[in-house]
């Protein structure tokens, strides 16, 4: 046993700890872990690092490792595909750094009444963006959340197909594949190669009484905004499926939201409303459904709502269907459920309250012409083709660098040396897109930075 | 007003809602054998006897102490005359509406049946009942799955699932219901002990039906199931047995007794009794309601299986409601033969004591203890013991 | 035993129990309803005037039938506005790093200390992309490698996966590969049955079913533990493998757990182990002696990583080297001196989430390992257990109060499941009341047990390393209070809380009214559910 007081351990002392054994009526801990056998006792002691005991030997330790990366807020990015480098307000972190908020867990709706206020607030706000009554609490990130939709389309009609546009993106199509296979089959609906939209002819040919849904993501993963939504539904409720739309809800301040054109199940991710990106650790998946009994019967997320308490002028919260949950019937629950990213929602719910109407609309407005103007200054590029999809888009933009016969990992690898992130490589996942990188603009990104872009992109094109 | 006062007032209060209404019904007789001895007080020889012997009947006492609760709470309650409920709604401070006619001091089991019909047409939220199984069975006669009801438990015999665990939690339910604080419902086996069996030493109980009973979160588990969510669960269960029976046509099937299996025959097109063992072959069915003379012959020479669930709020698999399952049947069967179904609830509400059976042949009963699969669900079991029972009547 | 009559109730209330606490009661509107036209929380930077100039209006480059006539009808509040609402909600929560939160049972609601705070902030790793290339983010890498190895020390396992985002979610991630394991071995089709205990958590049993297993649930048998017949009943040579936990929530740690297992394997199943009950374990015993083939950890109950109100958390998953080709990709891997993503793994089941994992949560677990060394979690695992045994002690007396099992004759570690069922049948208070009004003397609620109640009325606490003596020392006296007034007042437990952020829900069978819930505000608008 260690011999030193623990900061974190209140009871390490020798006299709390005689006082334990007093209390206990034992004479050393060994009796209450005399119930595991001898055999299966570990005889010697972990082998672990030397503890690093005080806190200042602590950071000087780890931000000694953190000193080994480079991020974007060294080097100019242009990263995204489902996480985003967006401006996080300093009120949203002194909210989320709250230790009432920071470290509660699952206490009822009494003395964490806030707590349940501030998730249900994010919801409401995330029901106005998406104009839908019914949003349920977070799950991991967009990809298990497309998951979870699929599987609810499934149970809803007793169908075993889901036709998965070619466009969504292939970590989350990753994600979907272990959630559904081989229960539930998963067929790709191509796309329009030169626009980069659905290739509606495609939809139809694959359309059957068999299908659960259509599953398609707006804008796509390369960028573009789908504007046949509604045909797209149409076309999946003739035939008696669902229509599943994921949404990078950032872009909702300037495009119409899916349930306009008639989703039924909408998904997507919180991380670009106060989440930090965290190397991919900041994601916050959320779902929205038609508010009506048989679809949050399907939902395997909790589910809460507003109500009232005894107390006269008060509101409460409290469960919704609960007996649907694992929690409650175990194997014969929706799926399963555990601890979500409840704190990144909230993150989420004081962004997008700082954020207000007027700041929703810049941010898109903002978006899409730094965008244009990305494209405008790629144009005369020699070897670059900006943009490689010709439909309209949100954020990201499909560059394609085949004229140029460098691949994007050189490219890349010079616009390194010159302190810029240049956009993902898609070479490998969208082989028909050759040599091509999807290159993401949100608000950090000036004029200046755009030009930047422009002219090193300039300098590396040249074999 | 008080927090208190806010927490029970804070419904009747409250404008707008329609007022809720209990129908009360005291079976006066009930209880009245069990503390001199006798084990029942069906039959007015029974009920002289135990009245020559000096008994005071228990249930009036006990409906006074449920409906206590439910006094000054805004509640309308509608009941019959004098002694059936009248009387005791006064002296819990209640003010009755009383309908209908009663020979005071002569009443019978028409009356219960006549009454519990005449409350249940009034439209009444609740039958509150005070009694026993005998009485639970004339309800049960009158209204069948008509009326939500409650028991307060004051007979001697109570095997039937319909009754609350005391006269005090009687009333908190019932005035609870009223505040529509309880939405769940369930089926809860309506069962007596023949009486004439019992006094020579054999317990044999027969499930009568089932009454509709309220639910509440409580106790045991603290979210019950609506009566959608439970519907989908048995569902599950109908539909996995059905493919085990679709699957094995040669075998005999023996469905029992019980709402569970009910269930599986309704998945399998079939038009099976409630309260009967079902004989079921190449996925018709051969006889319905089969007595233990039938089976033996239908099981001559053929693999066969019987499919189970569990009687009662004690937990049998075997010896109560199922009788015609004896023990040359069983026998015949094997233990291997045998099929368990109960939901998740059910077998939760055991809390963790073992499913019992009473075959009547003892050696048989050792035989079959141990652990057996339950089908819980679709593709889903539970593993759980069957035990020995006390031979003891259990309260 | 009356509360009168208990000796120890005066005694043991002096001082510790916070008669004059009151949380804090904003009776805070919805931000909805505090919102004002015109006002705004904060600004964008604009696109300069030569962006404007070059692309013209965004309407025009935007699809028309997908432009967004109005914005949506967001809160429009001033900063401070915005701030002092949420900071209001805030002290309307009891975190575990300001309350008394042994009440969170399996929960472990250790100290999180703020200086792992500090580091996941550095922009170094907050800022950082996934899809950076790996020679910039060689820090991050370390750390996951790094954490890895002590992981895998800890647990005797031999390789592991970051990815999973908590419990649940390794436990679905571990039935993924089971499935794929035997799919391997030409037995996908036959190898269909898992088998659990219905003490495991929930997700031992919906994680597998979602995979498409079968899933079995044994009983325990009457001492509590997992019975070893009831397990035979339950193995056939359809067992995938066996989901379990141990110690199980109830606080009994199966002794016979290396013959669990070995019965598994001998009819060709694997055996997973669910840790989330590991803190009273840290370099005592491992998975790996145990015989199973792979577990996961909490990371953020074990670790120290706060649970942030639900998530994100972090399920480390660990295996075997027989399973490691299934785990998740990419894994981390050692590349000359650095490191590298390794995506090569054809047999993996692929991803369970993007990218790769809650890497704040890992961050953090990193530092607090760091910091405790292999003496400091064996010291939290040693006074774990001993702060559970002497609450357990000072528990004894308290009118109304057992715990499960209690003739078993066995000892209890980690936690404890308690039965508040005499003081319900004595009193008509039950757990459920309790449980709200504990909250009326500054503790959280405690977490009462998972489905189904096999235990009635149940409680199950935990007063896991940071919690002191005088922590459990009123712990016990206000439960002491609490039962003593549920024989005396039991209205007053019955309504309560009244001194909470909120009272008592007036009608939750309403909220299960699709007619009457609101998920939203713009439900309740619309649905007129809730009367201020």
């Amino acid at each position: 046993m260690a011999t030193r007081a623990h900061p974190y351990i209140a009871n390490s002392s020798q006299q709390a700890k005689a006082t334990l054994l007093q209390g206990a009526g034992v004479e050393s801990v060994e009796e209450i872990f005399a119930a595991i056998p001898q055999e299966l006792r570990l005889h010697r002691a972990l082998q672990l690092p030397e503890p690093l005991g005080s806190e200042f030997a602590l950071r000087r330790h780890v931000e000694g490792i953190l000193a080994k990366n480079r991020s974007t807020s060294d080097h100019l990015s242009f990263l995204g595909g489902g996480v985003w480098q967006h401006y996080v307000p300093a009120v949203v972190d002194t909210v989320i750094g709250r230790d009432e908020f920071l470290t509660a867990y699952g206490a009822d709706a009494y003395a964490d009444h806030g707590k349940y206020q501030a998730l249900f607030e994010t919801a409401s706000m995330l029901g106005e963006l998406l104009e839908m009554d019914a949003v349920s609490t977070s799950t991991y990130d967009w990809a298990n959340a497309a998951a979870s939709a699929c599987r609810m389309a499934a149970r809803l009609t007793g169908r075993r197909q889901i036709l998965v546009a070619a466009t969504v993106s292939p970590g989350r199509y990753a994600v979907v594949e272990n959630y559904c296979l081989p229960a539930i089959e998963l067929e790709r609906v191509a796309c329009e190669r030169g626009t980069g939209r659905l290739d509606l002819a495609d939809l139809e040919a694959r359309l059957s009484d068999e299908t659960a849904a259509v599953y398609f993501e707006n804008p796509s993963y390369l960028g573009a905004f789908e504007d046949q939504g509604r045909a797209v539904a149409e076309m999946a409720h003739r035939r008696g499926a669902e229509v599943i739309v994921g949404v990078d809800p950032s872009s909702l301040g300037i495009a119409r939201p899916p349930a306009a054109y008639g989703a039924d199940i909408v998904c997507g991710d919180l991380q670009p409303f106060g989440v930090h990106m965290q190397w991919g650790g900041g994601l916050s998946g959320f779902l929205a459904m038609r508010d009506e009994e048989r679809y949050l019967g399907e939902c395997p997320l909790q589910l809460f709502g507003l109500t009232e308490t005894v107390a006269k002028g008060e509101y409460g919260f409290g469960k919704v269907l609960p007996a649907r949950t694992s929690y409650v019937a175990r194997e014969q629950g929706k799926d399963f459920v555990g601890t979500v990213t409840a704190l990144y929602a909230i993150a989420a719910g004081v962004h997008l309250a700082l954020l207000g109407p007027q700041g929703m609309r810049e941010l898109g407005e903002g978006i899409v012409q730094r965008r244009a103007y990305l494209v405008a200054l790629l144009r005369g590029i020699p070897g670059v083709l900006a943009p490689r999809l010709s439909a309209p888009g949100f954020k990201e933009i499909v560059v394609n660098f085949d004229a140029t016969g460098l691949t994007v990992r050189e490219i890349n690898r010079r616009l390194l040396e010159r302190g810029i992130f240049g956009g993902k490589d898609l070479s490998g996942e969208f082989s028909w897109l050759g040599q091509s990188a999807l290159y993401a603009v949100t608000e950090v990104h000036g004029a200046g930075d755009l030009e930047r872009l422009a002219e090193a992109l300039r300098e590396v094109c040249v074999a | 007003m008080s927090a208190v006062d806010q927490f029970w007032g804070a419904g009747a209060a409250e404008g707008g809602t329609a007022l809720a209404t209990i129908g009360l019904l005291v079976n006066p007789v009930a209880g009245l054998g069990g503390r001199v001895g006798l084990k029942g007080s069906d039959g007015p020889k029974t009920l002289l006897e135990a009245r020559r012997r000096g008994a005071v009947a228990e249930a009036p006492g006990r409906a006074v102490e449920a409906l206590r609760t439910l006094a000054g709470q805004g509640i309308g309650v509608v009941t019959y005359p004098w002694e059936m409920g009248e009387d005791e709604a006064r002296s819990a401070g209640l003010s009755p509406t009383v309908i209908g006619r009663i020979a005071p001091g002569a009443t019978s089991g028409d009356d219960t049946r006549r009454a519990a019909r005449e409350l249940r047409d009034l439209g009444v939220d609740l039958l509150l009942f005070a009694g026993g199984d005998g009485t639970a069975r004339d309800v049960q006669a009158a209204v069948g799955l008509d009326q939500l009801v409650l028991g307060i438990p004051a007979g001697v015999k109570m095997h039937s699932g319909v009754f609350a665990t005391s006269p005090g939690e009687a009333g908190r339910l019932a005035l609870a219901v009223c505040r529509g604080r309880v939405r769940g419902v369930r089926d809860g086996e309506v069962m007596d002990i023949d009486e004439e069996a019992f006094r020579q030493g054999r317990v044999d109980a027969r499930l009568y039906g089932y009454l509709r009973v309220p639910d509440e979160p409580s106790g045991l588990q603290a979210v019950k199931t609506g009566q959608a969510r439970q519907d989908e669960i048995l569902a599950g269960i109908a539909q996995d047995l059905a493919e085990r029976v679709a699957a094995d046509r040669e075998r005999l099937w023996l469905i029992g007794p019980g709402s569970t299996t009910a269930a599986i025959m309704q998945r399998l097109g079939l038009r099976g009794t409630l309260l009967g063992v079902d004989a079921v072959l190449g996925g018709s069915i051969l006889l319905a309601d089969a007595g233990e003379r039938d089976l033996l012959e239908l099981l001559a020479g053929r693999p066969a299986s019987i499919v189970l669930t569990v009687i009662g709020g004690q937990g049998y698999l075997l010896g109560r409601g199922n009788q015609q399952l004896s023990p040359a049947v069983l026998r015949r069967v094997g233990r291997e033969g045998l099929v368990v179904v109960a939901t998740q609830g059910k077998l939760a509400t055991l809390g963790g004591r073992p499913l019992l059976v009473d075959t009547g042949d003892p050696d048989l009963d050792l035989s079959l203890q141990g652990y057996i699969r339950v089908t819980t669900g679709y593709r889903q079991e539970t593993v759980y013991r069957i035990g020995a029972s006390d031979r003891r009547v259990p309260r | 035993m009356r509360a009168d009559e208990d000796p120890a109730a005066g005694e043991a209330e002096a001082g510790l129990v916070r008669e004059e606490f009151r949380q804090a009661h904003w009776n805070e509107p919805i931000i909805f309803e505090i919102s004002q036209a015109g006002q705004r929380g904060v600004l964008l930077p604009e696109p300069e005037a030569r962006i404007r100039e070059a692309v013209g209006p965004a309407a025009e480059l935007v699809p028309e039938g997908l432009w967004r006539a109005t914005p949506p009808a967001l809160p429009e509040l001033s900063q401070k506005h915005v701030l002092a609402h949420y900071l209001h909600l805030s002290q309307e929560t009891l975190g575990a790093n300001l309350a008394n939160d042994i009440s969170q049972g399996t929960c472990t609601m250790k100290y999180n200390p703020r200086v792992n705070e500090l580091l996941a902030a550095d922009p170094r790793f907050a800022e950082l992309h996934p899809d950076q290339d790996e020679e910039t983010v060689q820090g991050i890498l370390e750390i996951y490698h790094r954490f890895g190895r002590i992981l895998l020390e800890i647990s005797g396992m031999a390789e592991v996966s970051l990815q999973p985002g908590g419990g649940s979610h390794a436990v679905f991630a571990a039935a993924r590969m089971l499935r794929a394991y035997f799919a391997r071995r030409g037995e996908g089709d036959t190898r269909d049955e898992v088998i659990t205990t219905v003490f495991s958590h929930p997700c031992n049993a919906a994680a597998p079913a979602t995979a498409g297993f079968k899933v079995i649930t044994i009983y325990p048998g009457e001492d509590g533990l997992p019975d070893p017949l009831a397990l035979k009943a339950a193995v056939s040579s359809r067992t995938a493998g066996i989901f379990m936990t141990n110690p199980e929530d109830i606080g009994l740690y199966n002794p016979r757990v290396r013959e669990f297992i070995d019965v598994v394997h001998q009819a060709g199943g694997l055996a997973f182990y669910d840790q989330a009950n590991a803190n009273g374990f840290l370099g005592v015993a491992r998975a790996r002696e145990a015989g199973f083939d792979i577990c996961h950890f909490n990371v953020h109950k074990t670790f120290g990583a706060p649970h942030g109100s639900f998530g994100p958390g972090n399920g480390a998953l660990l295996c075997t080297e027989e399973l490691a080709p299934f785990l998740p990709v990419p894994l981390v891997a050692q590349s000359g001196d650095g490191y590298r993503l390794d995506y090569d793994r054809p047999q993996s089941i692929g991803k369970i989430r993007d990218f790769f994992g809650t890497a704040g949560v890992v961050l953090r677990a990193y530092a607090w390992v760091m910091t405790m060394g292999a003496a400091g979690l064996r010291e939290a695992a040693d006074v774990s257990v001993l702060n559970n045994s002497y609450l357990m002690k000072r528990l004894e007396g308290v009118p109304g109060l057992d715990h499960a099992f209690a003739g078993n004759g066995l000892r209890r570690m980690e936690q404890v499941r308690y039965s508040w069922r005499r003081l319900k049948e004595e009193t008509g208070v039950g757990t459920e009341d309790v449980h709200l009004r504990v909250a009326d003397f500054g503790l959280p609620h405690y977490f009462l047990s998972h489905h189904p109640w096999l235990i009635a009325e149940p409680m199950t606490l935990e007063p896991c390393e940071t919690y002191s003596i005088r922590d459990m020392d009123e712990y016990a006296a206000v439960l002491h209070r609490v039962a003593a007034e549920g024989y005396r007042e039991p209205e007053l437990v019955r309504s309560s809380p009244h001194r909470s952020a909120a009272h008592r829900r007036k009608d939750d069978a309403a909220l299960s009214d699709p007619a009457r819930w609101a998920l939203t505000w713009r439900a309740h608008l619309r649905k007129g559910n809730v009367r201020r």
